[in-house]
């Protein structure tokens, strides 16, 4: 599994990064996690706001900070 | 609609504290207590709806309707959806080249750029809250109209060279709608409505609080000889003011009502409101990635002179 955080570099980013990699811990999937903040690739994506998250190649969420618990959610 | 609660607070303060109603203490007081209760329960009620609302209108799905429109209806059609999307500063930049890469042409995208951040759920609340709908309706309306005149110009200036980064020229990929239950969207908007309230609060407070010091110590004279009258430079000096105070709207709202109530015009007032939200520094700094500074200059430069002729032709009407 791959989940790619798409920012900036905004605050909420970063944030996101963080909570990705502690709902990763918590339910003990194995996944490479990329943060991609070149804007050409993000606007690939066709995302406008972001933090945006994509998992094996699929945006799941729009501008949105994910709380640890709901990322576990989307990648379990 | 607040008579029940203005009748407790006056009960308390004049009543229960023996204020003399006469007296700067008693009525800044008075002010104070009322203002503040009224103005965080407005304040939660408004955003929560309009949070509520926007969850439904995603930035991408505006630029899909936006995409191959008459320039005309863009123009109008990006105003209006500035009202009812969420807008961060942060996001300033893919959704810019978001809209270019969908071929929306430059002076639309600058409709949306310009009313977005100017109809921001807080500007809104503490508008409706301390002026009512009238004065809200005025300023959501006009600063539609600036948000299209501004968007028409530009777009006709042809400064598609200013822009420095060029979006991808594949088409923007289709994001499927992300379905998400009605129940969770109350919950995230009342959660955004609770995190915006801490945010703000200390600013409406201390912005309460310095008007009701107004209201109640300095006389109305001093504020019509300074803010107020028919002095020419009042609107542009509102709307230099304004610029630099774009996180704080919530804290600044409060002075202008108080202003207001003491003799400044209501032009001077609805420019220096348009110049904190629309004309915003961060926001400046975070597209000059992007764009040139010649650009950010024009689009500052007629968004500005836009706001000062509402400013001058309210106060003139009405004066």
């Amino acid at each position: 599994m791959k989940i790619e955080i798409l920012g900036t570099g905004c605050a909420k980013c970063k944030q996101l990064e963080k909570n990705v990699l502690s709902a990763i811990a918590k339910t003990g999937k194995f996944a490479e996690v990329e943060k991609v903040e070149d804007i050409q690739k993000i606007m690939e994506y066709g995302v406008m706001s972001t933090p945006a998250l994509v998992i094996d190649g699929k945006v799941v969420s729009v501008g949105k900070l994910l709380t640890p618990d709901e990322i576990a959610q989307l990648i379990s | 609609m607040f008579e029940w609660w203005h009748n407790i607070v006056s009960h308390f303060v004049f009543d229960i504290l023996k204020l003399n109603p006469n007296s700067a203490l008693g009525s800044a007081l008075d002010f104070f207590l009322f203002d503040t209760v009224k103005i965080i329960l407005l304040l939660t009620v408004i955003i929560f709806i309009i949070t509520f609302i926007r969850s439904y209108f995603p930035t991408e799905k505006v630029r899909d309707y936006l995409e191959g429109k008459h320039p005309l209806v863009g123009h109008i059609a990006a105003a209006v959806f500035g009202i009812i999307t969420p807008f961060c500063s942060c996001s300033a930049i893919p959704l810019f080249l978001g809209f270019i890469q969908a071929r929306i042409p430059l002076g639309v995208t600058f409709s949306y750029l310009i009313s977005a951040p100017m109809n921001n759920e807080i500007a809104i609340a503490m508008l409706f809250s301390l002026f009512g709908w009238k004065v809200t309706t005025l300023y959501i309306g006009f600063g539609l109209l600036v948000a299209i005149v501004a968007g028409i110009v530009i777009g006709k200036l042809n400064l598609e060279d200013e822009i420095l980064i060029k979006p991808p020229a594949v088409k923007p990929a289709h994001i499927d709608e992300i379905k998400i239950p009605v129940k969770e969207r109350l919950k995230e908007a009342w959660d955004y409505t609770i995190d915006l309230l801490k945010k703000v609060g200390v600013y409406v407070l201390a912005g309460v609080g310095v008007g009701a010091f107004i209201h109640g110590y300095v006389p109305s004279d001093l504020i019509v000889k300074y803010a107020g009258g028919n002095a020419w430079y009042a609107v542009p000096l509102a709307t230099i003011l304004g610029v630099p105070m774009y996180s704080n709207a919530a804290g600044v709202m409060p002075l202008i009502e108080v202003l207001t109530q003491k003799g400044m015009m209501l032009g001077t007032a609805l420019s220096f409101m348009m110049a904190i939200t629309a004309l915003s520094l961060p926001e400046a700094m975070i597209l000059k990635k992007i764009l040139s500074t010649k650009l950010i200059a024009i689009f500052f430069g007629i968004v500005a002179v836009g706001i000062m002729c509402i400013g001058f032709i309210f106060n003139w009407v009405l004066g």
